[in-house]
């Protein structure tokens, strides 16, 4: 199968005006991933689903990523003149990345045997602007892995022809799997309660003045 | 155990083959002896409880054998597997539909207290929350023969009902409930999360 950068350059010119981006993985797997974007997301799949070369025919999987705000600290070396004389100095930028939720999609070709190709779409934001193109027209094995990221991550997929709840139930307001979501404090009693567990056991416990601290000493029962 | 018999003059009859019993051992005897399950799994408990009616196990020796595809004809709910919070309400629903008198075996981690996804986002914390448990198994999941020693604590229960009396069991008591209220779908969790009538939790305690 051809590169990345081949693959992206074929979309360019198949689908004008189409933004590719490649998001390199740095872990041991190496997959490198496209990044579309979202007004020509459908035009893109179906160039990636009927291309001849590729005919990515079968999506195997669709996921969704849940990304906060975070701050990436960057140390650059600068060469300044510092008292007519020039030094190296490391000066640090920070850039403040606004949170985005994130759809993963992992293609593979059934006619030529080869794969996968990931591709992966970006909202604005976390909040309302959290609307992605749906690839189910294009690929029908996405229709309830795009169900279950809108159920729990909260990504609403415009052209989707059957958007609702999958796991959860419909009543259901929250998205589970956002790295923001605090479930209901319903804790009871377990023995031997550790981290997380201890945390909220902690919570739930009731102070004894007479065993706890000063009022012991003072009261001198 | 008949009350109002000695029991060597019992036994003294019964060897002159004259078996002298009370209306409460012979309907105890008759009813443990024929217990009829529910036919329903919830997970990977649910293969052993397979198992377990198959002829290796063969529940069948303990007068078990007819599951029930039917609540109004099943006598015990083996609830066997984790209990979502989605599934909640109709387990409850099935339990209400099921005739007096109705038992609960709680088999494995999940259907007691949720398990390995207690602190999970969708999984009921046990069963007991909602309807009473007869009898707990753990294990995960728990073998055939666990799920077996249950039903022989179940017919022990049974067997030592009282038909009559202020210790009557609770399916002959009419200020009993036999049913339960069943939970809500709410927007944050189940609605309530815990039936305060029937779940009474170990409370909180510092060593």
């Amino acid at each position: 199968m051809e590169g990345l950068e081949q693959i992206k350059a074929r979309i360019e010119a198949a689908v004008p005006g189409a933004k590719i981006e490649i998001l390199q993985n740095a872990s041991p797997s190496q997959q490198h991933s496209l990044k579309i974007d979202n007004e020509h997301a459908g035009d893109v799949a179906k160039f990636l689903r009927d291309d001849p070369a590729l005919r990515l025919d079968f999506c195997s999987n669709v996921t969704g990523v849940d990304w906060l705000d975070r701050t990436v600290k960057k140390t650059v070396k600068v060469k300044k003149v510092i008292d007519g004389e020039e030094k190296e100095v490391a000066e640090t930028t920070e850039e403040k990345i606004t949170g985005y939720l994130e759809a993963v999609y992992h293609l593979f070709s059934m006619t030529h045997k080869h794969g996968p190709v990931i591709i992966r779409m970006r909202t604005t934001d976390r909040a309302q602007n959290v609307c992605l193109t749906s690839l189910t027209p294009i690929w029908r094995s996405a229709e309830f892995q795009e169900r279950e990221i809108f159920d729990l991550y909260g990504i609403r997929f415009d052209g989707h022809p059957d958007l609702r709840r999958i796991l959860m139930w419909d009543e259901f307001e929250d998205h589970p799997m956002r790295k923001d979501y605090r479930q209901p404090d319903d804790y009871e009693y377990e023995p031997t309660p550790h981290d997380e567990v201890l945390e909220k056991a902690k919570g739930h416990y009731v102070s004894r003045p007479e065993l706890d601290g000063a009022e012991k000493i003072t009261t001198q029962r | 155990m008949s009350e109002g018999i000695d029991e060597g003059l019992r036994s003294k009859l019964q060897q002159q083959g004259v078996w002298v019993t009370s209306m409460q051992e012979l309907y105890n005897w008759g009813r443990k002896n024929s217990i009829w399950p529910l036919q329903f799994g919830l997970a990977c408990c649910a293969i052993e409880m397979i198992a377990t009616a198959a002829s290796r196990y063969d529940i069948a020796r303990f007068g078990g054998e007819v599951f029930r595809p039917s609540p109004r004809q099943a006598d015990l709910m083996i609830v066997a597997g984790t209990v979502t919070k989605k599934m909640a309400p109709q387990i409850v629903r099935l339990y209400n539909q099921m005739a007096d008198p109705k038992y609960v075996i709680a088999m494995g981690a999940c259907a007691i207290s949720g398990g390995p996804f207690k602190e999970g986002y969708n999984v009921l914390k046990g069963i007991d929350r909602y309807i009473p448990v007869d009898v707990y198994i753990p294990g995960c999941p728990p073998r055939p023969e666990a799920l077996l020693h249950a039903f022989m604590e179940l017919q022990r229960k049974i067997d030592e009902q009282k038909l009559n009396g202020a210790n009557k069991a609770a399916h002959l008591d009419p200020d009993q409930p036999s049913e339960f209220p069943v939970p809500a779908f709410g927007k944050r969790d189940l609605e309530p999360p815990a039936n305060s009538n029937v779940f009474h939790p170990p409370a909180i305690e510092r060593v």
